[in-house]
């Protein structure tokens, strides 16, 4: 552990700054944000740096803060809030001594356990740290009462512990955390907590205040952009503009004139332009002439890689499911349907597009970053400076927003970071690269394009009788560390919500074709449910709409013995009152979908504005997330997660001309503004079931659901998105 | 070039090239980060400071174009107004991830100066020029109204 400089000289806020340096084993040192008043934050560097470990998760400092070590990171989705909750419940502390930071980069210590590495994603860091963050704050309660028992020399079943006060009710006695930390850490932990009863809890399920909300509101929250200590070169790196390109040969003249220079560097990822300066750097990089050689590159334009796709899916590919006889249901069907639909690609352009400060130092280096995939980035950092792991330090910062972005499952980003800083050659100099947003946009690392073909049978008697569905898109495992998931030529990340499409359709066949495509893929925020919930869910809307069945009876009849899936599917029925006609103009979608173990349904109202788009007023949503540990921040998800998708099916695609991505900046890939999100309305179906994950399942229901409710409006059926491209050509 | 500014109340003196836009002179040469990067082109709002009172984006203005402007920053925000957007935006928890709120924040502080009793449509013209991507908009409304009535309170 190093000690954090403070970051640079704002001349009034960051006086309060504290540097401590030096380091001590089992304790973390940094800099520390004071209280803001008597609440709960956030400490950017640390805990304080006379904190006692209780254990890898668990500081206790002698003004009884104690701060969490969170293994998530945080990009707004709220593990420093849910995971500091869990600890705080099992500990009986007061939410107001609580701080949370970031975790280091350590995988035995804070690994994922529903991944194996130290990562977030796929919506786990609640459900896998559930148990594991309660019996750290539990473990650390029962050392801090032995430590009490030890010095009161009373027996430890006497002592109470509550709202942070440890008490001895018949001696009257009474003590905070800060007073036995010391002694604490010298208790042998139990060896299996004990956890308290449900019914006991006092934060779990309350709207506990995030950690993080002033911190944010008032610009003191330090992100990788923000970390300029002095002497920080700022660097920006020139890629090709095709995908697979590789650096010719450049000519630096003109950028050399460029003010604020530093040098200028070929990379293996391209060209970087170092400056004492962001302006300068990406001044500079604007008057290099390079040339690029793209006989390795991705050269389709994007309509041909859709023109592929499509051609590809009119035969069947690699089966992911199959039940009954599809064929001879489709033969005999009484009805038949066919639908393609065609997905874009989709960048996720975060807020804060990628940064990353890397200092190299004498014998190693020390790098803070947003880090998602610690694991995989810190390997990667360290190979690329030729260092051990041991010898580097990971520092994660809090990430402007992340959707999937900077979970690069081989460590793109950070692999460039290290390259860059290495190249600099410069030891004791931090280095910050910086993407900006044209990089990020057209970086790649896209939700892939997909296609999705299906037929469809009805009966003579209206029942769905057969589904065959086939799915063509690029694999984004495969080629990555995560490639083990692949099973039989199975990306589960394609075909998931489709291969298990939970309506009871007897006779059902869904196959994936996965291309190699040249342009790389990455998970978007729900990732194959991005594609899976639209085409399944509005594929089932055609075939029950025939039928003459109603949304939501139609899709209950459909689903048995399902009662999570029944129970969000009823409660947002109630909530919309779905018995009663919307409003003259307006049209209602429902839409239902399981990810990442959570249960969402949603339905929205919608209009047809005067562009022809269609205009979301409001969005009921009902979820089934287990045990909803933070109700308030489950609520915030939804409607993120909701905005989120919305934003992507009516306005977004990244296209290629000739392997040149078209898109540069908000100006051309939209994002959702205010006026365009629609109400929003949660319910948080009652659940004692394990938490699971909620980042993620608010984003796939809206998408199908509007375009569900458009149908309604106009009679269309919009199967080439984004409702931009269908709309207005 | 030299040029001077007055920044949260403090004159400052830099000397930059003239086409360093303001966003990299308030980070870069005077250290206040709480203003930030995310488009360049005055798509997003995430650099919105106020410039002569007024909120403006800060990625798109020329050094050479604020000599001599009066400029408050997120860091240098006070007021009556800005103490109840930022109470309310706490209050309600409408940062998610909070990389664009700086922005945010500092827009719906002009709107209130502004307008002291805004009207959705109101919010929608002035919030419009700021994106979140997290898609806290329903919590921004509802903090800006309550803050509002805060005001009038």
């Amino acid at each position: 552990m190093t000690a954090n400089a403070p970051t640079a000289a704002g001349p009034s806020r960051r006086s309060f700054l504290k540097t401590t340096a030096g380091a001590a084993a089992g304790l973390v040192i940094g800099v520390h944000l004071p209280r803001t008043g008597r609440a709960a934050g956030v400490a950017p560097g640390g805990a304080a740096p006379d904190a006692t470990a209780a254990n890898a998760f668990v500081r206790v400092a002698p003004d009884d803060t104690v701060t969490v070590l969170v293994k998530h990171s945080e990009f707004g989705q709220g593990p420093y809030t849910g995971l500091t909750t869990l600890v705080a419940e099992e500990m009986d502390a007061s939410w107001d001594q609580m701080r949370a930071t970031a975790a280091p980069a350590d995988v035995e210590l804070y690994k994922n356990l529903a991944m194996g590495v130290q990562g977030t994603g796929g919506s786990t860091a609640m459900a896998n740290s559930y148990t594991q963050m309660r019996k750290a704050g539990a473990t650390a309660r029962a050392m801090l009462v032995a430590a009490a028992a030890e010095a009161w020399g009373v027996p430890a079943a006497e002592i109470t512990v509550r709202e942070g006060r440890i008490r001895h009710d018949a001696s009257g006695r009474e003590a905070g955390f800060g007073a036995f930390a010391e002694r604490a850490a010298q208790q042998t932990p139990p060896e299996e907590p004990r956890l308290k009863d449900p019914a006991d809890f006092r934060l779990i399920g309350t709207d506990v205040p995030r950690v993080d909300s002033r911190i944010k509101s008032t610009g003191e929250a330090q992100f990788t952009l923000d970390r300029q200590p002095d002497g920080t070169v700022v660097a920006v790196v020139a890629h090709p503009p095709r995908f697979g390109g590789k650096l010719a040969g450049f000519d630096a003249g003109e950028a050399r004139k460029v003010n604020g220079v530093l040098a200028i560097k070929a990379v293996p990822q391209g060209v970087a332009v170092y400056a004492r300066n962001t302006w300068a750097a990406m001044k500079a990089r604007d008057k290099l002439a390079i040339q690029w050689d793209d006989s390795g590159a991705e050269t389709r334009s994007s309509e041909e890689i859709i023109a592929d796709h499509r051609q590809r899916a009119k035969q069947r590919g690699k089966p992911a499911a199959d039940r009954g006889d599809v064929d001879a249901a489709l033969e005999g069907g009484d009805r038949i349907f066919e639908a393609e639909y065609v997905f874009p690609y989709l960048a996720h352009a975060p807020m804060e597009p990628l940064d990353a400060v890397v200092e190299r130092r004498d014998g190693g280096a020390e790098v803070w970053m947003g880090s998602q995939l610690q694991t995989v980035d810190h390997k990667v950092i360290a190979q690329t400076l030729g260092l051990s792991q041991d010898k580097v330090t990971l520092n994660t910062l809090m990430a402007g927003g992340s959707f999937g972005r900077r979970a690069q499952a081989n460590g793109e980003f950070a692999g460039e970071a290290a390259a860059v800083a290495k190249a600099y050659g410069e030891r004791g100099t931090p280095v910050k690269l910086v993407w900006t947003r044209a990089d990020d946009i057209t970086g790649g690392r896209y939700r892939p394009i997909y296609v999705h073909r299906l037929k469809g049978a009805l009966d003579a008697e209206g029942n769905i009788s057969g589904w065959d569905q086939t799915i063509c898109g690029q694999s984004i495992m495969a080629g990555t560390a995560f490639s083990g998931m692949i099973s039989d030529g199975i990306d589960p990340t394609s075909v998931e919500g489709a291969h298990n499409l939970p309506y009871r359709i007897p006779n059902f066949h869904v196959s994936l074709h996965s291309p190699d495509v040249g342009v790389p893929p990455l998970w978007w925020r729900s990732v194959g449910h991005t594609h899976t919930a639209y085409a399944c869910e509005t594929f089932l809307d055609e075939l029950l709409h025939a039928a003459g069945r109603d949304q939501v009876e139609g899709r209950l009849a459909l689903l048995g013995d399902d009662p999570r899936r029944a129970g969000v599917l009823k409660a947002v029925a109630d909530m919309a009152d779905w018995g009663k006609a919307p409003p003259e103009g307006r049209a209602r979608g429902v839409a239902l979908q399981k990810s990442f173990d959570s249960y969402v349904a949603e339905i929205a109202e919608v209009s047809v504005g005067d562009d022809g788009m269609p205009r979301v007023h409001k969005v009921w949503c009902a979820v089934d997330c287990g045990r909803a540990v933070n109700p308030d921040i489950v609520r915030a998800q939804m409607e993120g997660g909701i905005g989120y998708g919305l934003g992507a099916v009516l306005f977004d695609e990244i296209t290629l001309d000739k392997g040149r991505v078209v898109q540069e900046n908000f100006d051309t890939y939209r994002s959702l503004r205010i006026d365009e999100m629609p109400e929003v309305a949660v319910r948080i179906v009652d659940s004692d079931a394990e938490p699971t994950g909620v980042g993620e399942p608010g984003v796939p229901p809206v998408m199908p659901a509007t375009a569900i409710a458009y149908h309604r409006l106009t009679g269309t059926r919009v199967r080439r998105l984004p409702f931009a491209r269908a709309i207005r050509g | 070039m030299a040029y001077t500014l007055t920044v949260n109340g403090q004159e400052r003196q830099v000397s930059v090239d003239s086409d360093t836009p303001l966003l990299w002179v308030l980070r870069d040469e005077l250290g206040l980060t709480g203003t930030k990067y995310g488009c360049g082109i005055a798509q997003c709002g995430a650099c919105t400071v106020h410039m002569n009172g007024r909120p403006t984006k800060s990625c798109s203005i020329p050094i050479s174009a604020a000599d001599g402007a009066d400029v408050t920053t997120i860091e240098g925000l006070d007021g009556a107004e800005a103490r109840a957007v930022q109470d309310a935006w706490v209050a309600i928890d409408v940062p998610q991830c909070g990389y664009c709120q700086s922005g945010q924040v500092m827009r719906a502080v002009s709107l209130l100066q502004q307008t002291p009793a805004p009207s959705d449509p109101d919010i929608d013209a002035a919030m419009g020029e700021n994106i979140c991507r997290c898609a806290t908009y329903v919590r921004i409304r509802q903090a800006i109204h309550d803050a509002a009535g805060k005001l009038e309170g």
